[in-house]
């Protein structure tokens, strides 16, 4: 085999990117790529069990056998989601013990929405309808990431979230034709859920430090404030049909653009959020740790055991079905 | 439906009612990802179990949140609290043991529970095989886990009688049921390195008290968060 330099590798490399080609495991890329890649999915990964948290906090106070039932399957599905992104994320060479020890570490970062506390059972309604429905329009152009594990986990991953929003619309819309004091409920989780929704777009454009190079890589498709713009015009219709109202009075539509503009976002309430100073930010980060640290004895049993029977080709419990 | 059945379908509902609320606690905080997945799924099977059984007598939402501790037929064993994962899985090991047996009978036989229990019993042969596997690796694993594991089937020991005594309405014979358990549950024990426990396994107090209505402490604590929001909006549908 000849010798190849990097920039003839770099050179199949962008081929491949502007070709609309998938990138897969073992196909050179940029050190940077890959590196924005395990940063972006770790992300991804994190967001969805530390996103078991606000919802699982509802579970046992769920006013329904049945919406007991749809929100457990809900957060089942989070850790399913979880399980599908570290895997992908582990075909760029990391590790999910790796990442989970830069979460529990505060290195790596996990959705600002999670900060949120879930105050009502409404909040599971707006959870499912603005949280999921944010997520899905941010992760759909996923589907047609540079990198083939990912966009491959997106496209099962999205299924899933659309069913899980249209659950959550439903529930909302249950207690807004409900009582006064549902409607109120829901009007209230709306309220404090909207804007933290429109902030998981991310910063705007101008001051967004990934943006650029992650769309020259076609990991992302489309910038923050395009897809903030396309949620909120498919939000603002949803909540007329909802009997419900968004907290925005600069809320229009705007004829000569063909969109809804929009008041602006307290940005500064969103940099709080990351820097740490979220109202759940400590919680969250304290249940994972505390739920991986209680764990650790079964984690070691568990490869403990594996190691004492590795030499036995038939387990123990597949003679005794 | 009959009172006799009725107070069996009140009996099985609770059971698989009360231990998916105690498993939907572990949410977020199970010691691996995986086993998120899997307490959660053996949840909602049971939960599932419980809306079958419980809208046999009534209204599934009327007889979840509106009863009173008194009211409830569970078996104390399911209402004991989750402890630490050893715990948890002696307890999903005692009655996933108990329910795949009793559901294997109920499906063989004519009764009216024998559609559901066909159905049933596939979903708990899944449950039986998760604890099973977990009492062996936690008792054959290391020194703490073997330690952990055999405290908490001891603990949970003297609850397991009552799954014996008989239940109006289910034509079972519990003597049988009683002894195919303990071979099922000795069996498992040896293989995990565990030893069976020795204490009383119908103690006068707890033998039979959970199926009269009799429970522990917990149990009301347990049903206050369960029944709050349902209680807080009488009427309302959710």
């Amino acid at each position: 085999m000849t010798a190849v330099t990097a920039d003839a590798y770099e050179a199949v490399f962008d081929a491949a990117v502007a070709a609309d080609e998938r990138i897969e495991p073992r196909d050179w890329m940029p050190d940077a790529y890959r590196a924005t890649l395990v940063r972006q999915m770790a992300q991804h990964a994190h967001s969805e069990i530390i996103g078991m948290q606000p919802e699982a906090n509802w579970i046992t106070r769920a006013p329904s056998l049945r919406r007991k039932a749809i929100l457990m399957a809900k957060v089942q599905d989070e850790a399913g989601h979880g399980l599908y992104l570290y895997s992908a994320a582990e075909t760029l060479g990391t590790s999910r013990e790796e990442l989970l020890d830069k979460l529990h570490a505060g290195r790596q970062r996990y959705s600002s929405i999670f900060n949120y506390p879930t105050l009502t059972w409404a909040d599971v309604g707006a959870i499912g309808w603005l949280v999921d429905g944010a997520a899905i329009t941010n992760q759909v152009p996923l589907c047609r990431c540079s990198y083939g594990p990912y966009a491959r986990a997106m496209v099962r991953i999205c299924k899933e979230e659309s069913f899980h929003q249209r659950q959550g619309y439903e529930l909302l819309l249950a207690l807004s034709r409900g009582t006064s004091a549902q409607h109120e409920m829901a009007q209230d989780a709306v309220d404090r859920w909207w804007w933290p929704s429109l902030m998981m777009f991310g910063p705007p454009d101008d001051e967004s430090s990934h943006s650029a190079q992650s769309m020259a890589w076609k990991i992302k498709r489309h910038s923050n404030d395009e897809l903030r713009q396309r949620f909120v015009d498919i939000c603002v219709p949803q909540a007329e049909a909802l009997g419900l109202t968004l907290p925005d009075s600069d809320l229009r539509w705007n004829e000569e653009r063909g969109h809804h503009d929009f008041g602006a976002i307290d940005w500064a309430e969103f940099q709080e959020v990351l820097k740490g100073n979220g109202p759940c930010n400590e919680q969250r980060i304290s249940q994972r740790r505390q739920a991986h640290e209680e764990g650790a004895w079964v984690r070691d049993a568990a490869a403990a055991y594996a190691t004492k029977h590795q030499a036995q080709h038939v387990k123990p419990g597949e003679a005794t079905a | 439906m009959t009172t006799t059945v009725n107070a069996a379908a009140l009996a099985l509902g609770d059971d698989a009612l009360v231990l998916s609320h105690r498993l939907g606690e572990w949410a977020g905080y199970a010691p691996v990802l995986e086993e998120e997945v899997a307490l959660a799924n053996i949840a909602l099977d049971l939960l599932g179990q419980a809306r079958v059984l419980l809208s046999l007598v009534g209204d599934e939402d009327e007889l979840a949140y509106l009863r009173e501790e008194r009211a409830f037929r569970n078996l104390q064993l399911v209402e004991q609290p989750n402890g630490d994962f050893a715990h948890t899985i002696a307890r999903q090991l005692y009655f996933s043991v108990y329910q795949r047996l009793l559901y294997g009978r109920l499906a063989a036989g004519e009764s009216e529970f024998a559609g559901l229990a066909a159905k049933a019993v596939k979903e708990v042969a899944y449950h039986q095989d998760h604890a099973e596997q977990w009492t062996e690796r936690l008792g054959d694993g290391t020194a703490e886990s073997h330690e952990r594991m055999q405290r908490a089937c001891d603990a949970l020991w003297r609850f397991t009688g009552e799954m014996f005594q008989p239940v109006e309405g289910l034509d079972i014979d519990s003597q049988a049921l009683q002894s195919s358990w303990l071979e099922s549950v000795t069996a498992v024990l040896e293989r995990a390195t565990l030893t069976v426990p020795d204490g009383p396994r119908s103690g006068g107090w707890a033998a039979g008290a959970g199926r009269q209505g009799l429970h522990t402490e917990s149990f009301g604590r347990m049903l206050a968060e369960m029944q709050h929001l349902h209680r807080s909006h009488p009427g309302a549908s959710w």
